[in-house]
C-alpha cells in the first residue's frame, strides 16, 4: 500500500470531514434522535413531550398487531432473500455457461439493473394491475381471481414477486462476476475429477462462490427489510386496511400517518437492534464456514 | 496403462488460422512423451484436446484403443496436472486427493489406502490436513501430482507443471516427476516450453511449431539430427549456430572460410549450415594442415565472452554472421582465432524451407540413449 505523508497531521481529517459530516448528519444524528424520542410521549401538535421510560417499547411489543406484522416481515424477508439469491445464482450460472453470444445474454440480463428502481417498481406493479396487469390475466386463466390490494394473500404474493424481480439483476451481476473470477483451471480440474455437473457445482464452484453469496445474503436481507418500502407503498397505499405490510412500513405509518412519534421511534430502535443482531449472527455462524481465497 | 493415439488432429478457432493442424502421434504404453515448442505453438491446445477440455475440430484421439472425441473429461480415465496446480482451495490436502476417487464411488478403505500411498510417495504425510494456501509452491505441486497418482489413471497429462516454480525447485521436481513416472509406469504426455525439461524427461519428444510437428524422436536423436533449422535452434543450449553458406561441388563457402567437404551433397548453391557451439574447437595456428583434415576450419573475430564457470561461451563473427563457441574456461583467448568443427558434426538445411538435407552425417550407433543403457543395466 502506498503511504502518503501529510505536512500537517490535521490535513487528512480535513479531507475526511465532508464524508464524516454526511455520515454524522444523516445516519448517526437521526439514530440518536430516534433513540431519544423513543422514551418520550410526543404531543401530536408539537407542544412538548413527556418522558415515559419504556412505555413506548412495551406498547409496541405487547400489541398483537405489531407481532403479526413482525411475523409477516420475517416470512417476507426470508422468501425475498431466498428467491432473489437463488434465481440470481441460477441465471448467472446459466449465462456463464453460454458460449455463443454470451455478451448479448449478459447485457440483456444486466440491463434490467440499469432501470431506475422506482420505474422498475412501477413496472412491477403494472404486472398486477387489476385492469391491465398481464399476471392478473394469467392467474385468471388458471382460475385464480387475483385481487392485489384487497386479498391479503394476493397482495403478499405480488409484493414478494415484485421485490424479488427487482433484486435479481443485482445478485446476477455479483454472482456472474464471482463465477468469472474463479480460476478456469480449478473448474477444469473438477471437470476431470467429477462427471456430474450438478455435483461439481455444489462441491467445488459453490464453495468458492461462498464469499460472494455471503455478502449478497447480508445485502439482500437488508434490502428485503428496508429497501422494499417503495414496493409496499405503491401496492398498499390508499387501499383497504387489511393488507400485509412490513415493520419498516409500520414505522412510517405510525410516525407520519398516525403522528405517534414516540411509538414509531421505539419501533425503529427495535428494528435497528434486530438488524444488528441478525448481522452479528450471520457473521458468527455463516462466515466461519466460508473460505476466502 | 494405455496407449494414446493422436490421429490427424486439428484445432481451428472460429475459422481462423489453425492452432493445431493434422498432428499424428502414437504413444506406446508407459511411454513419457514431451510436447515442446515456443508459446503459441499449439502444444497446450493439443494436450487439452486429449484431456477433453477443448473440442477436437477434426481427427481422432484414442486412449487405450477407445475413441474419446465425444467422451467427457471425467470419463477418459486420465489425470491432469496443471501449471498453477488447480488445487481446490476450500479442501484440505487429503480432501483434494480423495475428491476424484469419491466421485467415482471408490470404496472408503480403498480411498484411504491410495491417499496414504500417494502421501508416502510424495512425502505429503505431515500436510494432509492443511489447506493448499498453507503450503509452499513445491508442496502444492506435489499435491497436484498426488491428485493424479491416486486415481491410477490410464494416462497422466502435464501442462507445464513446473513453470511456476523457482529454478532450483524446478530441477528437483523434474527429477521427482521422472522417478514417479518410472515407478508407476503410467503413459504420460507432458507439455513444456523449456527444452532442457523436454530433453531430460522425455522418452521421445515432439517438437511443435505453428501447430505442426517439426520432429518426433528420442531426445538425443533430435539433438544430434534436428530435422529443421527450427528444431536446431530450439533444442540445445546454447542454440545451434546457423549460418548461410554456398555449395560449389564439394566445396563449401561460409563467409571468408572455404571448406573441402570431400564429398558432394544432393544440393548446390545456397544452403544453411548448422554446427553446435560445443562441437567447435579453437585450433592453434591459422593454417594448421592436420586440423584441416576431416574438419572445417573457420576464422572467428571475438566480440564478447560469457563465463559460465564450467565453460565459457565465446560470441563472435564469422564474416558477417554471428556464431557462438563453447570452450573450456582455461582455453587461451585471442581477439582473432581459428575454430574448427568435425565435418561429421556439420548439419545441412535447405536455405529456403529450413528442412534437413542430409541424414547420413548421423553416426549409426550414436542413437543409444542413456535410458537404453539404464534399461540394459537392469
Amino acid at each position: 500500500m502506498k503511504r502518503v505523508q501529510f505536512s500537517s497531521p490535521l490535513l487528512p481529517y480535513l479531507f475526511l470531514a465532508p464524508q464524516l459530516a454526511v455520515i454524522v448528519i444523516f445516519f448517526y444524528w437521526p439514530s440518536v434522535r430516534a433513540i431519544q424520542s423513543s422514551f418520550y410521549l410526543e404531543d401530536p401538535f408539537g407542544f412538548g413531550s413527556t418522558f415515559v421510560g419504556f412505555d413506548n417499547y412495551l406498547g409496541v411489543l405487547l400489541s398483537p398487531e405489531y407481532l403479526s406484522i413482525a411475523r409477516f416481515t420475517a416470512l417476507f424477508t426470508a422468501l425475498v432473500t431466498f428467491f432473489s439469491l437463488a434465481l440470481g445464482l441460477l441465471l448467472a450460472v446459466k449465462a456463464d455457461a453460454v458460449i455463443r453470444g454470451n455478451a448479448a445474454y449478459k447485457t440483456l440480463l444486466i440491463s434490467v439493473y440499469a432501470i431506475a428502481p422506482p420505474v422498475a417498481g412501477l413496472i412491477g406493479m403494472m404486472f398486477f394491475d387489476q385492469h391491465i396487469g398481464p399476471f392478473v390475466k394469467i392467474a385468471a386463466f388458471f382460475g385464480w381471481e387475483m385481487k392485489v390490494g384487497l386479498s391479503y394473500f394476493d397482495t403478499a404474493f405480488a409484493m414478494i414477486f415484485v421485490a424479488v424481480w427487482k433484486q435479481i439483476p443485482y445478485n446476477f451481476i455479483f454472482f456472474l462476476s464471482g463465477l468469472q473470477a474463479l480460476p478456469a483451471s480449478v473448474r477444469e480440474a473438477a471437470a476431470i475429477d467429477c462427471r456430474s455437473g450438478i455435483k461439481r457445482f455444489w462441491t467445488v464452484i459453490f464453495p468458492l462462490l461462498a464469499p460472494t453469496a455471503f455478502f449478497l445474503l447480508i445485502i439482500n436481507v437488508t434490502y428485503a427489510l428496508f429497501d422494499t418500502f417503495g414496493v409496499i407503498d405503491v401496492m398498499v397505499k390508499d387501499k383497504a386496511a387489511n393488507n400485509p405490510i412490513t415493520l419498516v412500513y409500520k414505522v412510517y405509518m405510525d410516525g407520519f400517518r398516525g403522528n405517534d412519534i414516540g411509538g414509531s421511534s421505539a419501533q425503529s430502535v427495535i428494528l435497528m437492534i434486530v438488524v444488528f443482531v441478525l448481522t452479528v449472527l450471520q457473521f458468527r455462524f455463516i462466515e466461519r464456514r466460508i473460505h476466502y481465497t | 496403462m494405455a496407449t494414446i493415439e493422436i490421429d490427424k488432429v486439428s484445432k481451428v478457432y472460429h475459422g481462423n488460422v489453425p492452432a493445431v493442424s493434422e498432428v499424428d502421434i502414437k504413444i506406446t504404453d508407459g511411454e513419457f512423451i514431451v510436447l515442446v515448442g515456443p508459446s503459441g505453438c499449439g502444444k497446450s491446445t493439443l494436450l487439452r484436446m486429449v484431456a477433453g477440455l477443448e473440442n477436437i475440430s477434426s481427427g481422432t484421439v484414442r486412449i487405450g484403443g477407445r475413441i474419446v472425441n465425444d467422451v467427457e473429461p471425467a470419463d477418459r480415465d486420465i489425470a491432469m496436472v496443471f501449471q498453477n496446480y488447480a488445487l481446490y482451495p476450500h479442501m484440505t490436502v487429503r480432501e483434494n486427493l480423495a475428491y476424484g476417487l469419491k466421485n467415482r464411488r471408490t470404496p472408503k478403505p480403498e480411498i484411504e489406502a491410495r491417499v496414504a500411498e500417494a502421501a508416502r510417495m510424495l512425502e505429503l504425510g505431515p500436510y494432509l490436513d492443511r489447506k493448499p494456501r498453507a503450503l509452499s509452491g513445491g508442496q502444492r505441486q506435489r499435491v497436484a501430482m498426488g491428485r493424479a497418482i491416486v486415481r491410477h489413471p490410464s494416462a497422466f497429462l502435464f501442462d507445464e507443471p513446473l513453470s511456476n516454480l523457482d529454478a532450483k525447485l524446478r530441477v528437483s521436481m523434474r527429477g521427482e516427476i521422472k522417478r514417479l513416472q518410472r515407478r508407476v509406469g503410467t503413459t504420460s504426455l507432458y507439455v513444456t516450453h523449456d527444452q532442457l525439461e523436454a530433453m531430460t524427461l522425455a522418452d521421445r519428444l515432439v517438437v511443435l511449431n505453428g501447430g505442426r510437428i517439426e520432429q518426433i524422436g528420442r531426445p538425443l536423436d533430435v539433438y544430434h539430427a534436428p530435422a529443421s533449422t527450427f528444431v536446431a535452434s530450439f533444442i540445445g543450449s546454447p542454440a545451434m549456430n546457423l549460418v548461410q553458406g554456398e555449395l560449389h561441388g564439394s566445396k563449401l563457402a561460409i563467409g571468408p572460410a572455404l571448406i573441402d567437404l570431400g564429398d558432394t551433397l544432393p544440393t548446390q548453391g545456397a544452403v544453411t549450415v548448422g554446427f553446435r557451439a560445443e562441437d567447435l574447437q579453437a585450433v592453434g595456428a591459422p593454417v594448421d594442415a592436420s586440423a584441416q583434415i576431416g574438419s572445417a576450419t573457420m576464422p572467428l573475430r571475438v566480440d564478447y565472452v560469457e563465463e559460465l564457470g564450467s565453460q565459457r561461451l565465446v560470441h563472435g563473427t564469422l564474416g558477417d554472421q554471428t556464431i557462438t563457441v563453447a570452450m573450456s574456461s582455461d582455453a587461451p583467448l585471442t581477439s582473432e582465432m581459428q575454430v574448427a568443427v568435425p565435418l561429421g558434426r556439420l548439419h545441412f538445411f535447405d536455405a529456403e524451407s529450413g528442412r534437413r538435407l542430409v541424414w547420413s552425417s548421423v553416426e549409426p550407433n550414436r542413437s543409444t540413449t542413456a535410458a537404453d543403457l539404464l534399461e540394459t543395466a537392469r
